[in-house]
Protein backbone atom coordinates (compact mmCIF):
# COMPACT_ATOMS: atom_id res chain seq x y z
CA UNK A 1 0.00 0.00 0.00
CA UNK A 2 1.30 3.44 -0.82
CA UNK A 3 -0.33 6.82 -0.16
CA UNK A 4 0.65 10.54 -0.35
CA UNK A 5 -0.50 12.54 2.81
CA UNK A 6 -0.12 16.09 4.00
CA UNK A 7 -0.36 14.87 7.92
CA UNK A 8 2.96 14.34 9.63
CA UNK A 9 3.67 10.53 9.33
CA UNK A 10 3.23 8.43 12.23
CA UNK A 11 5.67 6.00 11.86
CA UNK A 12 4.88 3.70 14.79
CA UNK A 13 1.80 3.48 13.71
CA UNK A 14 2.72 2.42 10.06
CA UNK A 15 5.11 -0.52 12.10
CA UNK A 16 2.25 -1.42 14.13
CA UNK A 17 -0.03 -2.08 10.70
CA UNK A 18 2.85 -4.07 9.16
CA UNK A 19 2.65 -6.58 12.34
CA UNK A 20 2.31 -10.05 10.68
CA UNK A 21 2.61 -13.45 12.66
CA UNK A 22 4.74 -15.08 10.01
CA UNK A 23 7.18 -12.49 9.84
CA UNK A 24 10.65 -12.51 11.03
CA UNK A 25 12.19 -9.87 10.40
CA UNK A 26 11.35 -5.79 9.56
CA UNK A 27 13.15 -3.43 8.11
CA UNK A 28 11.95 0.70 7.61
CA UNK A 29 13.56 3.65 5.86
CA UNK A 30 12.90 7.30 6.53
CA UNK A 31 14.06 9.74 4.44
CA UNK A 32 14.14 13.34 6.68
CA UNK A 33 14.38 16.78 5.39
CA UNK A 34 18.19 17.62 5.96
CA UNK A 35 19.51 21.53 6.68
CA UNK A 36 21.75 21.40 3.47
CA UNK A 37 21.93 20.57 -0.20
CA UNK A 38 24.89 21.07 -2.82
CA UNK A 39 26.52 23.46 -0.24
CA UNK A 40 23.49 25.03 0.42
CA UNK A 41 22.09 26.15 3.64
CA UNK A 42 18.13 25.14 3.72
CA UNK A 43 15.12 26.38 5.61
CA UNK A 44 12.85 24.03 4.54
CA UNK A 45 11.30 21.75 1.84
CA UNK A 46 8.43 21.61 -0.47
CA UNK A 47 6.84 18.76 -1.19
CA UNK A 48 4.44 18.51 -4.68
CA UNK A 49 2.51 14.83 -5.74
CA UNK A 50 0.35 13.99 -8.63
CA UNK A 51 -1.59 11.81 -6.43
CA UNK A 52 -3.00 9.17 -9.07
CA UNK A 53 -0.17 8.50 -10.75
CA UNK A 54 1.41 8.30 -7.25
CA UNK A 55 -0.74 5.88 -6.47
CA UNK A 56 -0.72 3.76 -9.80
CA UNK A 57 2.64 3.68 -10.40
CA UNK A 58 3.53 2.85 -6.39
CA UNK A 59 1.68 0.17 -6.46
CA UNK A 60 3.66 -1.27 -9.40
CA UNK A 61 7.20 -0.58 -7.72
CA UNK A 62 5.62 -2.44 -4.49
CA UNK A 63 4.49 -5.47 -6.48
CA UNK A 64 8.10 -5.31 -8.59
CA UNK A 65 9.27 -5.57 -4.86
CA UNK A 66 7.09 -8.70 -3.69
CA UNK A 67 8.00 -10.37 -7.04
CA UNK A 68 11.68 -10.03 -7.00
CA UNK A 69 12.00 -10.18 -2.74
CA UNK A 70 9.01 -11.64 -1.19
CA UNK A 71 7.70 -10.03 1.52
CA UNK A 72 4.69 -10.15 2.96
CA UNK A 73 3.39 -6.73 3.92
CA UNK A 74 4.98 -3.17 3.03
CA UNK A 75 3.79 0.16 3.32
CA UNK A 76 4.98 3.80 1.71
CA UNK A 77 3.72 7.44 2.92
CA UNK A 78 5.17 10.30 1.23
CA UNK A 79 4.47 13.84 2.16
CA UNK A 80 3.47 16.85 0.56
CA UNK A 81 2.89 20.25 1.40
CA UNK A 82 6.10 22.09 3.76
CA UNK A 83 8.50 20.71 5.60
CA UNK A 84 10.76 21.95 7.98
CA UNK A 85 14.44 20.60 8.53
CA UNK A 86 13.90 17.14 10.86
CA UNK A 87 10.45 16.35 9.41
CA UNK A 88 10.05 13.17 8.14
CA UNK A 89 9.21 12.94 4.21
CA UNK A 90 8.82 9.89 3.19
CA UNK A 91 8.21 6.18 5.34
CA UNK A 92 8.38 2.66 3.83
CA UNK A 93 8.61 -0.59 5.78
CA UNK A 94 8.68 -3.92 4.53
CA UNK A 95 7.88 -7.04 6.61
CA UNK A 96 8.90 -10.69 5.76
CA UNK A 97 9.94 -13.80 6.99
CA UNK A 98 14.06 -13.71 6.30
CA UNK A 99 15.70 -10.48 6.89
CA UNK A 100 17.08 -10.83 3.34
CA UNK A 101 13.72 -9.90 1.96
CA UNK A 102 12.88 -7.05 4.25
CA UNK A 103 16.34 -5.06 3.53
CA UNK A 104 16.34 -5.48 -0.64
CA UNK A 105 12.75 -4.64 -1.24
CA UNK A 106 12.75 -1.84 0.76
CA UNK A 107 16.07 -0.79 -0.61
CA UNK A 108 14.46 -1.79 -4.24
CA UNK A 109 11.02 0.32 -3.27
CA UNK A 110 12.78 3.78 -2.22
CA UNK A 111 15.40 3.62 -4.93
CA UNK A 112 12.01 3.46 -7.78
CA UNK A 113 10.27 5.99 -5.57
CA UNK A 114 12.53 8.47 -6.03
CA UNK A 115 12.94 8.30 -9.92
CA UNK A 116 9.89 7.01 -11.11
CA UNK A 117 7.10 8.77 -9.33
CA UNK A 118 5.46 12.03 -9.82
CA UNK A 119 6.67 13.74 -6.34
CA UNK A 120 8.66 17.38 -7.22
CA UNK A 121 10.85 18.85 -4.71
CA UNK A 122 11.61 22.40 -3.95
CA UNK A 123 13.96 23.78 -1.46
CA UNK A 124 13.60 27.25 0.26
CA UNK A 125 16.88 27.92 1.34
CA UNK A 126 17.92 30.30 4.53
CA UNK A 127 19.16 33.04 1.87
CA UNK A 128 15.35 33.53 1.03
CA UNK A 129 16.44 32.16 -2.56
CA UNK A 130 14.36 28.74 -3.86
CA UNK A 131 14.93 25.98 -6.30
CA UNK A 132 13.03 22.89 -7.76
CA UNK A 133 15.74 19.66 -6.99
CA UNK A 134 17.40 18.37 -10.00
CA UNK A 135 15.79 20.78 -12.87
CA UNK A 136 19.08 23.21 -13.23
CA UNK A 137 18.05 23.59 -16.69
CA UNK A 138 14.42 24.42 -16.67
CA UNK A 139 14.10 27.72 -16.23
CA UNK A 140 17.15 28.58 -19.09
CA UNK A 141 14.30 29.77 -21.72
CA UNK A 142 12.93 32.31 -18.81
CA UNK A 143 16.85 33.67 -18.32
CA UNK A 144 16.96 34.71 -22.47
CA UNK B 1 2.70 17.01 -44.13
CA UNK B 2 1.99 18.15 -40.29
CA UNK B 3 -0.54 15.84 -38.68
CA UNK B 4 -3.78 17.33 -38.37
CA UNK B 5 -4.53 19.56 -35.76
CA UNK B 6 -6.19 18.03 -32.53
CA UNK B 7 -7.96 19.62 -29.54
CA UNK B 8 -5.33 18.63 -26.52
CA UNK B 9 -5.28 19.65 -22.83
CA UNK B 10 -1.88 20.07 -21.57
CA UNK B 11 -1.29 20.04 -17.63
CA UNK B 12 1.70 21.27 -16.08
CA UNK B 13 3.34 20.39 -12.41
CA UNK B 14 6.15 22.09 -10.27
CA UNK B 15 8.55 24.49 -11.85
CA UNK B 16 6.24 24.02 -15.99
CA UNK B 17 3.41 24.96 -13.55
CA UNK B 18 5.20 28.05 -11.89
CA UNK B 19 6.62 28.95 -15.29
CA UNK B 20 3.01 28.73 -17.60
CA UNK B 21 1.22 30.20 -14.63
CA UNK B 22 -1.10 27.99 -15.42
CA UNK B 23 -1.81 24.22 -14.00
CA UNK B 24 -3.80 23.27 -17.47
CA UNK B 25 -5.11 24.60 -20.69
CA UNK B 26 -6.37 23.19 -23.86
CA UNK B 27 -4.61 23.81 -27.32
CA UNK B 28 -5.47 23.23 -31.31
CA UNK B 29 -2.06 21.66 -31.78
CA UNK B 30 -0.93 19.91 -34.77
CA UNK B 31 0.94 16.90 -33.49
CA UNK B 32 1.29 13.09 -34.10
CA UNK B 33 3.32 12.25 -30.38
CA UNK B 34 3.98 13.23 -26.68
CA UNK B 35 7.43 14.88 -28.16
CA UNK B 36 5.71 16.63 -30.37
CA UNK B 37 3.16 18.27 -27.24
CA UNK B 38 6.51 18.89 -25.50
CA UNK B 39 8.51 20.67 -27.84
CA UNK B 40 5.17 22.74 -29.12
CA UNK B 41 4.89 24.06 -25.15
CA UNK B 42 8.42 24.31 -23.93
CA UNK B 43 8.21 28.38 -24.74
CA UNK B 44 5.09 28.14 -21.96
CA UNK B 45 6.38 25.69 -19.30
CA UNK B 46 9.88 27.76 -19.85
CA UNK B 47 12.23 24.78 -19.94
CA UNK B 48 15.44 23.86 -22.15
CA UNK B 49 15.52 20.66 -19.87
CA UNK B 50 15.67 17.70 -22.62
CA UNK B 51 12.57 15.60 -22.37
CA UNK B 52 14.79 12.72 -21.64
CA UNK B 53 15.21 13.72 -17.94
CA UNK B 54 11.12 14.49 -17.91
CA UNK B 55 8.57 12.12 -17.69
CA UNK B 56 5.24 12.51 -19.54
CA UNK B 57 1.13 11.22 -18.97
CA UNK B 58 -1.29 10.83 -21.47
CA UNK B 59 -4.83 10.03 -19.86
CA UNK B 60 -3.59 9.35 -16.61
CA UNK B 61 -1.18 6.62 -17.86
CA UNK B 62 2.74 6.69 -17.84
CA UNK B 63 3.60 7.11 -21.47
CA UNK B 64 6.04 6.96 -23.63
CA UNK B 65 7.68 9.94 -25.98
CA UNK B 66 6.87 8.22 -28.63
CA UNK B 67 3.30 7.75 -27.65
CA UNK B 68 1.03 9.11 -30.08
CA UNK B 69 -1.92 11.87 -29.22
CA UNK B 70 -5.15 11.69 -30.07
CA UNK B 71 -8.07 14.63 -29.94
CA UNK B 72 -9.56 14.96 -26.86
CA UNK B 73 -6.32 13.80 -24.60
CA UNK B 74 -5.12 15.37 -21.51
CA UNK B 75 -1.08 15.05 -21.63
CA UNK B 76 0.57 15.60 -18.82
CA UNK B 77 4.06 16.85 -18.62
CA UNK B 78 6.12 16.10 -15.80
CA UNK B 79 9.31 17.90 -14.75
CA UNK B 80 12.55 16.18 -13.51
CA UNK B 81 11.17 14.42 -10.40
CA UNK B 82 12.37 14.25 -6.92
CA UNK B 83 10.93 12.38 -4.51
CA UNK B 84 12.34 11.22 -0.91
Amino acid sequence: MIEVSTDAIDAGKLKAELLHPGAGGFCSFEGWVRNENDGRSVRRLEYEAYEPLVIAEGKKVLAEARQRFPYLAARCVHRTGLLEVGDLAVWVGVASAHREEAFKACRYIIDEIKVRLPIWKKEHYTNGDSGWVNCERCAEHRQD
Amino acid sequence: MSPPEKTITVRYFAVFREHAGIGEETLSLSVATAKDVFERTRLRHGSSEPNGHCKVAINDEMADWSSPVNDGDTVLLFPPVAGG
